[in-house]
């Protein structure tokens, strides 16, 4: 049996512009152990994904209005409040994106990690500082004991996202949710973080799901990888399969926006022209097609489902028309195409001429899901 | 292979990109917010019924303020028992048989005055110094700091007192009534937060990138700070003016009320409670009605002013 | 820290120079002399130049401000121009009473004004939040002698509730003083505060549950209050200390109002008496004490604050 079983999760943010639909129907299961990586644009619902999990929406605006997430056997969506709280910081963990802002500013960071394995493993003040000394040593927190009464603005950024994961670990929860937590770092702390996130894990037997917008973050580190699009999932697969045959040209886009070190040709980036759409009103096919370089008029009609694919593992999945059996991409080496010139040049123009009139903007016309993030 | 050519629409550019879906300016965008909100709007109305008061207080006024009328000292308002009342004089009489309508209308002028004259010596002062000091730093800053420390650390009132109490025996205190040494006692006062307010603003505002390019392009000091700065600094400078404008009533109030503001007959709300007080007991109507007022003004001024607080910043709280 | 508040109390001394030497050129440049007041029966011409003499008024004025500020060092606030006593003695026996009546109010703002702040930020957009913004936006903005003039009519006058003139004689904190006159004027001093309090608290409330520490404290699993009292309240507090010294100082010039409104034998209403009077040495004693009363409660504010967030380096 899967450790956490998603069913068709719908997660919406009550505005006063409407209702945007920031989770659309995600589906996916994790087995104990398992590594997932969850990528996809800012805005794209990950992040609200993984709160839905531990039920950290803030309600109002936000609420879970359907489907079903089975952890360990029990639809946490069903529990109570109390039994919630039994699951959070002791079953499933989680590592926040920006370590500055979520460490308490006012209590030391002992208080801090204590307070889990005080209230999950019922220990006392004195074996929990004991644990707490032995959770940042293991992070690799120097001199772990004479740091326990320091308080986080007295830490380096790097240093308070291992505070973080020690606090994760604390109380060896099966799952672990990181929401990008490299993003805020330095790019040589990333990739320490990254490693220690990793072995720990491995050595705990976690589960972990890694959030990021960033595929290069994930190569290494999962076993699968999701990609998110505009609330839903567009693509599923093991993570050497997604980067060697991905099947859906947002995929092929985000990989394009790589820069990698190995590449043969010295090929430019490019850049998936466009934003996200709003999620008040998408798009009424493939939310991808307002965007997309290969779109055809199905892709404007219908959404596509999330299918398996022809020419891949069977458990590769992908949401696109055109990489469907039959479809017009089934063929198409994303590495060496760059898709149809023509729509290309019609998208860039419609891009540019949108933020001559969107520059005027002011922050009250910011899309929604950008104050929102805020309050999350 | 062919791809559908469509016209650019507004729902085309909508699908690509969600900024476009409102387009209005700030102050568009402040002014939609600012008409929406109802407290914001009853008080407006107040205020300018209570301005058009004071501009046509002659014509409305039935009495002159001052006028007393011997025959009986204290009537009550119209709602008295009919051998305390006067149907001439609405609202009653005071104790020395003055008309209180009238009183309360022409007092509304003096508040008038006293809100929109110093509040407009702060504004041009405080905008001016501030900015120049924001922008400028060094040694101009460095005095508007250290002044602004010793006016902060005390209240107002306190250094107000002092002021009033000791000039307002002077010929240059009794000039006009007593209000010009007011206007500037109040603006001597006040004009620092405001400095001080537009000099974080400046400050903060001069590392933006459209500063910089207004330097690259060769705009001089005095036109970056009047045409890119002031206009960005705006916002603010009209929230701490809506609210410094009842506060410079209630100064006002307070000192008359004290009996160190304006020198009676000039009538005001303050000088009203201050001479009716005495016998506030006995005869509570000549103070009840110009504290109702001072209620009404002070309460009208903070819905507007936090309406449009809420309106122009919605970040700023509190 | 103890050098840091040694640093801070050596810094209180500019300042109150500088308090001292402004509110001496001002009380000086006032017209006339105390002692030219009655206009019908003016005093012989010798009289008053004796008592200018006895008084130090001949002198010129850098030599009276430098006598002055001599005295001041040896807390010798010089005589009453009016009263037979000197202003030592006047504050001795009148600021106990103000004393009182100011932490009193003190006391009462922060007792309604913190709870009230948290649990209107915590039941946001309620009634209880309405309620609680509407009682602030009235307290901060209708001034405390509109309001006293209500009270004292409604519950003085009309409905005859409570007594509202004079304090008690020799009244203390003790159960036999005549506590009932106290009700009024501690509950419409502390109003001002206590509304500012209320709506600091709220907002830095609602600023503080918005944070996400608050959120990593949720994800924790600790119980709702846990997350409210040990994560939320601790940081919105320091915005509300911060506050609680102009919150003093604004008790301190109330008292000026309250206690002329009701009678009250304390300082401030002595002080706007010798206003009237141009009692300059009253003037100045009383300025200068409520002065370095203002610096202390803020010197105070500023050493809670940095115990209060240890983000603050009281070293540096």
């Amino acid at each position: 049996m899967a450790l956490l079983e998603v069913k068709d999760l719908h997660t919406n943010f009550f505005t006063r512009d409407g209702v945007v639909k920031a989770v659309d129907g995600v589906s996916f299961e994790l087995n104990a152990g398992e590594t997932l990586g969850l990528v996809g644009e800012s805005g794209c619902g990950k992040s609200v994904t993984a709160l839905s999990l531990m039920r950290l929406i803030p309600q109002p605006p936000g609420k879970i209005t359907q489907g079903q997430i089975v952890f360990d056997g029990t639809d946490v969506l069903q529990m109570d409040e109390d039994e919630v709280r039994g699951i959070r910081g002791n079953n499933i963990a989680m590592i926040f994106q920006d370590p500055m802002t979520s460490l308490n500013p006012v209590l030391t960071i002992s208080r801090q990690i204590s307070e889990a394995l005080e209230l999950h493993l019922k220990m006392d003040r004195s074996e929990a500082r004991k644990r707490t000394t032995e959770l940042l040593d293991l992070v690799g927190i120097p001199s772990a004991k004479k740091r326990l009464d320091d308080y986080p603005h007295q830490f380096s950024g790097g240093m308070r996202q291992r505070v973080m994961i020690a606090m994760a670990l604390s109380c060896n929860p099966k799952l672990i949710l990181a929401d990008e937590p490299t993003t805020a770092l330095d790019v040589t702390i990333q990739a320490q973080i990254l490693d220690l996130l990793k072995n720990l894990a491995q050595e705990f037997r976690t589960a972990f799901i890694l959030i990021t917008h960033d595929l290069g973050v994930v190569a290494g580190m999962t076993q699968r990888i999701h990609v998110m699009y505009a609330g839903r999932i567009v693509e599923k697969a093991d993570t050497g399969e997604l980067f060697a045959d991905p099947k859906m040209p947002y995929t092929w886009g985000l990989l394009r926006s790589i820069p990698r070190l190995d590449e043969r040709r010295k090929e430019r980036l490019v850049p998936i022209e466009g934003l996200p759409p709003d999620l008040i009103a998408p798009p009424p096919g493939c939310k991808f097609e307002p965007r997309c370089q290969y779109r055809r008029d199905i892709c404007r009609e219908k959404e596509p489902d999330l299918v398996a694919v022809p020419g891949a593992k069977p458990d590769h999945l992908a949401r696109c028309h055109g990489t469907q059996a039959g479809g017009w991409l089934v063929d198409t080496d994303w590495r060496r195409e760059i898709g149809d010139t023509r729509v290309l040049e019609e998208i860039k123009q419609e891009v540019a001429s949108v933020p001559a009139e969107a520059a005027k903007t002011t922050t009250a016309d910011l899309p929604p899901e950008l104050t929102q993030k805020e309050g999350i | 292979m062919a791809t559908i050519a469509r016209p650019l629409t507004q729902d085309r550019a909508a699908e690509l990109n969600v900024l476009v879906r409102k387009q209005r300016s700030l102050w568009q965008d402040a002014l939609y917010r600012l008409l929406r909100n109802k407290a914001a709007m009853v008080g407006l109305a107040i205020i300018i019924l209570v301005g058009l008061a004071a501009i046509f207080a002659p014509f409305i006024a039935p009495w002159d303020p001052i006028l007393q009328h011997p025959d009986r000292n204290t009537y009550d308002p119209f709602w008295g028992s009919p051998q305390y009342i006067d149907h001439r004089f609405i609202l009653g009489t005071d104790q020395l048989g003055r008309d209180i309508l009238s009183r309360l209308i022409y007092s509304a002028r003096v508040s008038m005055i006293i809100g929109f004259v110093p509040v407009t010596l702060i504004f041009v002062i405080g905008v001016s110094v501030g900015m120049v000091a924001g922008y400028a730093g060094g040694w101009t800053d460095q005095i508007l700091m250290r002044v602004t420390d010793i006016v902060y650390a005390f209240p107002d009132l306190l250094f107000l007192l002092i002021i009033m109490a000791t000039l307002r025996g002077t010929d240059v205190g009794k000039f006009g009534g007593g209000l010009p040494l007011m206007f500037v006692a109040i603006a001597i006062v006040n004009w620092v937060g405001m400095a001080r307010l537009m000099r974080g603003q400046v400050l903060s505002l001069k590392e933006k990138e459209f500063v910089e390019a207004a330097r690259c392009i060769g705009a001089t000091p005095s036109r970056i700070l009047i045409r890119h700065l002031f206009p960005n600094a705006l916002a603010p400078a009209i929230v701490a003016v809506s609210f410094a404008i009842p506060s410079a009533m209630l100064t006002e109030a307070t000192l008359s009320f004290l009996g160190i503001g304006v020198i009676p007959p000039t009538p005001t709300w303050g000088v009203m409670i201050n001479e009716g007080f005495a016998v506030f007991t006995t005869s509570p109507w000549p103070v009840v009605f110009p504290a109702l007022c001072i209620a009404v003004v002070m309460l009208s001024f903070t819905f507007l002013g936090d309406g449009l607080r809420d309106a122009l910043d919605p970040r700023m709280k509190i | 820290m103890l050098s840091y508040v040694i640093r801070r109390v050596l810094l209180m001394i500019p300042t109150l120079f500088f308090v001292a030497l402004i509110t001496f050129v001002l009380a000086h440049s006032a017209p006339g002399s105390p002692f030219d007041k009655n206009e019908n029966r003016p005093l012989p011409e010798k009289t008053i130049e004796r008592l200018n003499r006895l008084y130090g008024i001949d002198q010129p004025i850098q030599v009276q401000f430098a006598l002055y500020l001599n005295n001041l060092v040896h807390l010798d606030l010089g005589s009453s121009l009016v009263k037979d006593r000197t202003v030592a003695d006047i504050i001795g026996s009148e600021f106990p009473v103000s004393a009182q009546l100011g932490v009193q109010a003190l006391l009462l703002a922060l007792a309604v004004s913190l709870p009230l702040g948290v649990i209107s930020a915590l039941k946001q957009n309620t009634g209880v939040d309405y309620a609680s913004l509407l009682f602030a936006t009235i307290g901060t903005t209708i001034p405390s002698f509109v309001i006293a003039i209500f009270a004292i009519w409604i519950f003085g006058v009309y409905l005859n509730w409570v007594p509202f003139l004079g304090w008690g004689r020799g009244c203390g904190p003790l159960p036999s003083c005549d506590w009932k006159r106290m009700i009024l004027p501690t509950i419409i001093l502390s109003l001002g505060a206590m509304a500012f309090l209320t709506r600091i608290t709220r907002a830095s409330m609602l600023e503080a549950v918005r944070q996400d520490y608050v959120r990593t404290a949720r994800s924790k699993g600790l119980r709702e209050q846990v997350v409210i009292v040990g994560h939320v309240v601790k940081n919105a507090m320091i915005p509300v200390a911060t506050i609680v010294g102009p919150a003093t100082a604004g008790l301190i010039t109330g008292s000026f109002i309250i206690e002329t409104m009701f009678s009250i034998p304390g300082l401030g209403r002595d002080f706007v008496l010798s206003i009237n009077r141009r009692d300059y040495p009253l003037i100045m004693g009383v300025y200068m004490l409520y002065a370095t009363l203002i610096v202390i409660a803020n010197l105070t504010v500023d050493i809670v604050y940095a115990w209060l967030d240890p983000r603050i380096k009281l070293s540096k």
